[in-house]
C-alpha cells in the first residue's frame, strides 16, 4: 500500500525515478559516459555547450558531462556509506541507552549531547582535518554527525516501547533482554528509520560536497561535484558558466530527490510527524 | 517548576556539554597529524631547537596534564598562538569577528524580511499559486549549496549585469575602511558619516548577504507556513471569525503574533545553519572573517586557530540554544514542565 502512495504523487514518482537515473548512470558509469573523464582535449578546452560537448569542456578539455557522471558515483558511494554507517551505530547505542537505562544511558547521552553542540557542517571539517581527507575519512565524519540522530531516535521509541504489554508479554514468556530488543522492539522502530536515512541521504551529499568545495573532502584527482564546483568557481567571473552550473545542478537535483521522497515517506510511514520540520 | 529553577536546571545541563566539547577539542587537535613544535620551529631547525620547543609548548607531558593546561589556558582567555600568523589567535579573532557578524546579521535582516511575510502569506493564501511557489523554493532552497547559489549570483549579479562588485572581500581596495568603532564597516560609516565607505560596504555585501540569506530562508519559511497553518485552524480563530470580528485583524493580529512564538525555537537550527554557511560563503566572496579563517588553518593544520574555532563555534552555539530555550520556557510556561 505504501509502495502505491509513494508512486501515485507525481512528485515522488519523479523524485524516485531521478534516484533511479542517478544511481544507474553512476553504477554504469564507464559504459554511459560518453568520453573517458580523464582525457584531455588540448583542442577544445573551456569550450561551452555544444552537441559534441552537451555540458561543455574544463580547462584541460575533458568532457565535463562524463565527469559529472563519474563523480556521481563518489557523491552517491561517500553519502550511502555515512548513512548507513551512522544507522547502524547510533541504533546500536539507541538500544543500548533506551533499554539498558541507568548510568550506561547517562553517559551515552551526555557524549550525544556534547556531539550535538557542534553544528554538524564545522563537526564534520575539523574531523577531516584531523584524520586527513582520505575518503574513508570523509565517510566517518560524517557519520559522527548523523549517529546523534539515531541515537535519540532509538532511545526514546525504546523508552516508550519498554513500558508496552506486548515487551511485558515477551519478558513473562521468558524471552532474554537482547531477544526482546531485537526481536520485539527494534521492529516497530524500522519505519522511522527508514524516514530518518532517507532525508539523512540528502544532508550527507551536500556535506561531501560542501567540504570537497572548501578543500577538505574528496581530492583531485577524483572527481566529485563539490570539488567540480570549486574547480570551475575561479572562471564565473570570466563568464564561462556550464563548469560551475551544472554540478551544482547534479547536486540539487539528487538531495532534492532524496528530500523529497523522504517527505513522502514520513507521511506514509510515520503520521504522527506530518507537517514537521 | 518556575522559572527560577528551570532557569538554574538549564544552566546545570550545560556544564558537562561544555566540558564535552572540551575534551572533543583537544582529541581533534591532538589526532593532528604532524608535530606543532617541528611547525613552529621551522624546515631548518635542529633537533636540539625542536625539542626545546617541544619543552616550552609543554608537549612532553602527559595527555592528561596536556589537556588540563589546555583548559585552565582557556578559562584564562589563553586561546594559544596561530603558527601561519604568528600573532595570539584571540587577536586574530578580535579582527575577523566583526567581518562575520556583519555578514550574518545582513543575512539575518534578508531572511526574516522576505522569509517571515512569505511564510504567512503561503498559510493565508494557502493552495494557491503563491503557496505552491513558496513551498517549492522551501524545498529547493534547502537542497541548493550555498557555495553554488553564491558563484550563480556572482555570475549574475557582477558578470552579466555588473551590478556587483568582484567578490573580493568587505569594501572595495580603493576605498579606505571606515574609523574602527564596532568593527562592521556598515555601522561605523554611518555613525562616523563616511558615505563613501558606506556605499562601497554596503555594495560588498549585497551577493554574499543574499547568498546566506536565501539558505537561512527556506527553513524560516517552512516553519512560519506551518505554526500559521495550525493557528488558523485553532478554536480562539474559528471563535474570532465566528464572533465577526474583521479577517485581516484576526489574521495579521492575533493569529501571527502567536505564530511567530515557535519561530523562536528555529533560531537554533538558524544558527547552525549560519555558522556552516559563513565558512563556505566567506569563501566564496574572500570574505575576511572567522569561517575564512577557520578553512586556512584547517588546511594547513593550524593547531591553535582550529581548536580556538571549534571551541568558539561549540559555545555560541550552546549559548544560543540555551537562551532560544529560556525564552521559549519564558513565552510558553508548558515547556518548563517536560
Amino acid at each position: 500500500m505504501g509502495w502505491r502512495r509513494l508512486t501515485r504523487n507525481p512528485l515522488s514518482f519523479a523524485a524516485l525515478c531521478a534516484i533511479v537515473v542517478i544511481a544507474a548512470a553512476a553504477v554504469l558509469a564507464p559504459w554511459v559516459a560518453p568520453y573517458d573523464p580523464d582525457e584531455p582535449d588540448a583542442e577544445r578546452t573551456l569550450s561551452s555547450v555544444s552537441w559534441r560537448h552537451p555540458l561543455g569542456t574544463d580547462e584541460y578539455g575533458r568532457d565535463q558531462l562524463s565527469r559529472l557522471i563519474h563523480a556521481g558515483r563518489i557523491d552517491l558511494l561517500v553519502a550511502l556509506s555515512a548513512t548507513v554507517l551512522a544507522l547502524t551505530v547510533g541504533t546500536s547505542l539507541g538500544m543500548l541507552a533506551g533499554y539498558r537505562g541507568g548510568w550506561v544511558d547517562q553517559i551515552l547521552m551526555r557524549v550525544i549531547d556534547a556531539v550535538m553542540a557542534f553544528p554538524a557542517f564545522m563537526l564534520a571539517m575539523a574531523i577531516t582535518a584531523a584524520l586527513g581527507n582520505a575518503t574513508v575519512n570523509v565517510v566517518a565524519a560524517i557519520a559522527i554527525t548523523h549517529v546523534p540522530i539515531y541515537t535519540r531516535l532509538i532511545r526514546g521509541e525504546m523508552l516508550k516501547a519498554r513500558e508496552t504489554e506486548y515487551a511485558d508479554a515477551a519478558r513473562t514468556v521468558g524471552n532474554r533482554p537482547h531477544q526482546i530488543v531485537l526481536h520485539h522492539l527494534l521492529p516497530n522502530c524500522v519505519p522511522p528509520l527508514i524516514v530518518q536515512a532517507t532525508l539523512a541521504m540528502g544532508f550527507a551529499i551536500l556535506t561531501v560536497a560542501a567540504l570537497s568545495f572548501i578543500g577538505l573532502g574528496i581530492q583531485p584527482p577524483q572527481s566529485e561535484w563539490g570539488q567540480m564546483t570549486a574547480e570551475g568557481a575561479g572562471y564565473v567571473v570570466s563568464g564561462e558558466w556550464w563548469l560551475v552550473l551544472f554540478p551544482g545542478v547534479a547536486i540539487m537535483v539528487t538531495v532534492l530527490a532524496f528530500n523529497l521522497v523522504g517527505d513522502t515517506l514520513r507521511d506514509i510511514l510515520d503520521p504522527r510527524m506530518r507537517g514537521m520540520r | 517548576m518556575g522559572f527560577g529553577r528551570y532557569l538554574l536546571h538549564r544552566l546545570l545541563l550545560v556544564v558537562p556539554t561544555l566540558v564535552g566539547v572540551t575534551l572533543i577539542s583537544f582529541v581533534l587537535v591532538y589526532l593532528l597529524p604532524g608535530n606543532p613544535a617541528l611547525v613552529k620551529a621551522g624546515a631548518l631547525a635542529t633537533p636540539e631547537v625542536v625539542q626545546d620547543i617541544e619543552r616550552q609548548m609543554g608537549l612532553h607531558r602527559p595527555v592528561h596534564v596536556q589537556y588540563w593546561r589546555y583548559v585552565t589556558g582557556l578559562l584564562r582567555g589563553d586561546l594559544g598562538e596561530s603558527s601561519s600568523t604568528g600573532r595570539p589567535v584571540l587577536e586574530d579573532f578580535r579582527q575577523r569577528v566583526p567581518a562575520t557578524l556583519e555578514l550574518t546579521l545582513a543575512s539575518l535582516v534578508v531572511a526574516a524580511l522576505v522569509g517571515i511575510p512569505l511564510g504567512v502569506l503561503s498559510a493565508v493564501h494557502r493552495d494557491t499559486l503563491l503557496d505552491h511557489g513558496s513551498r517549492l523554493l522551501g524545498v529547493g532552497g534547502v537542497a541548493m549549496p550555498s557555495f553554488w547559489t553564491g558563484l550563480l549570483l556572482i555570475y549574475v549579479g557582477f558578470y552579466l549585469l555588473d551590478l556587483a562588485p568582484a567578490p573580493l572581500g568587505r569594501i572595495a581596495a580603493d576605498v579606505p575602511p571606515p574609523t574602527r568603532i564596532s568593527g562592521l564597516y556598515v555601522v561605523d560609516a554611518v555613525v562616523t558619516g563616511n558615505l563613501s565607505a558606506l556605499g562601497s560596504a554596503l555594495h560588498h555585501l549585497m551577493l554574499p548577504a543574499l547568498t546566506l540569506g536565501f539558505a537561512v530562508m527556506a527553513p524560516l519559511t517552512r516553519m512560519v507556513r506551518a505554526t500559521m497553518l495550525e493557528i488558523l485552524e485553532s478554536d480562539y480563530v474559528k471563535a474570532a471569525w465566528a464572533a465577526g470580528l474583521p479577517r485581516r485583524r484576526v489574521v495579521y493580529g492575533d493569529a501571527l503574533r502567536n505564530a511567530l512564538i515557535p519561530v523562536i525555537t528555529l533560531f537554533g537550527v538558524i544558527f547552525g545553519f549560519l555558522m556552516a554557511g559563513n565558512v563556505v560563503v566567506e569563501l566564496v566572496f574572500a570574505w575576511p572573517g572567522l569561517g575564512h579563517y577557520a578553512v586556512t588553518s584547517l588546511v594547513t593544520k593550524d593547531p591553535g586557530p582550529i581548536q580556538s574555532f571549534v571551541v568558539f563555534v561549540a559555545v555560541m552555539y550552546v549559548f544560543v540554544n540555551l537562551v532560544v530555550d529560556l525564552l521559549y520556557g519564558l513565552a510558553d510556561p508548558r515547556i518548563r514542565l517536560r
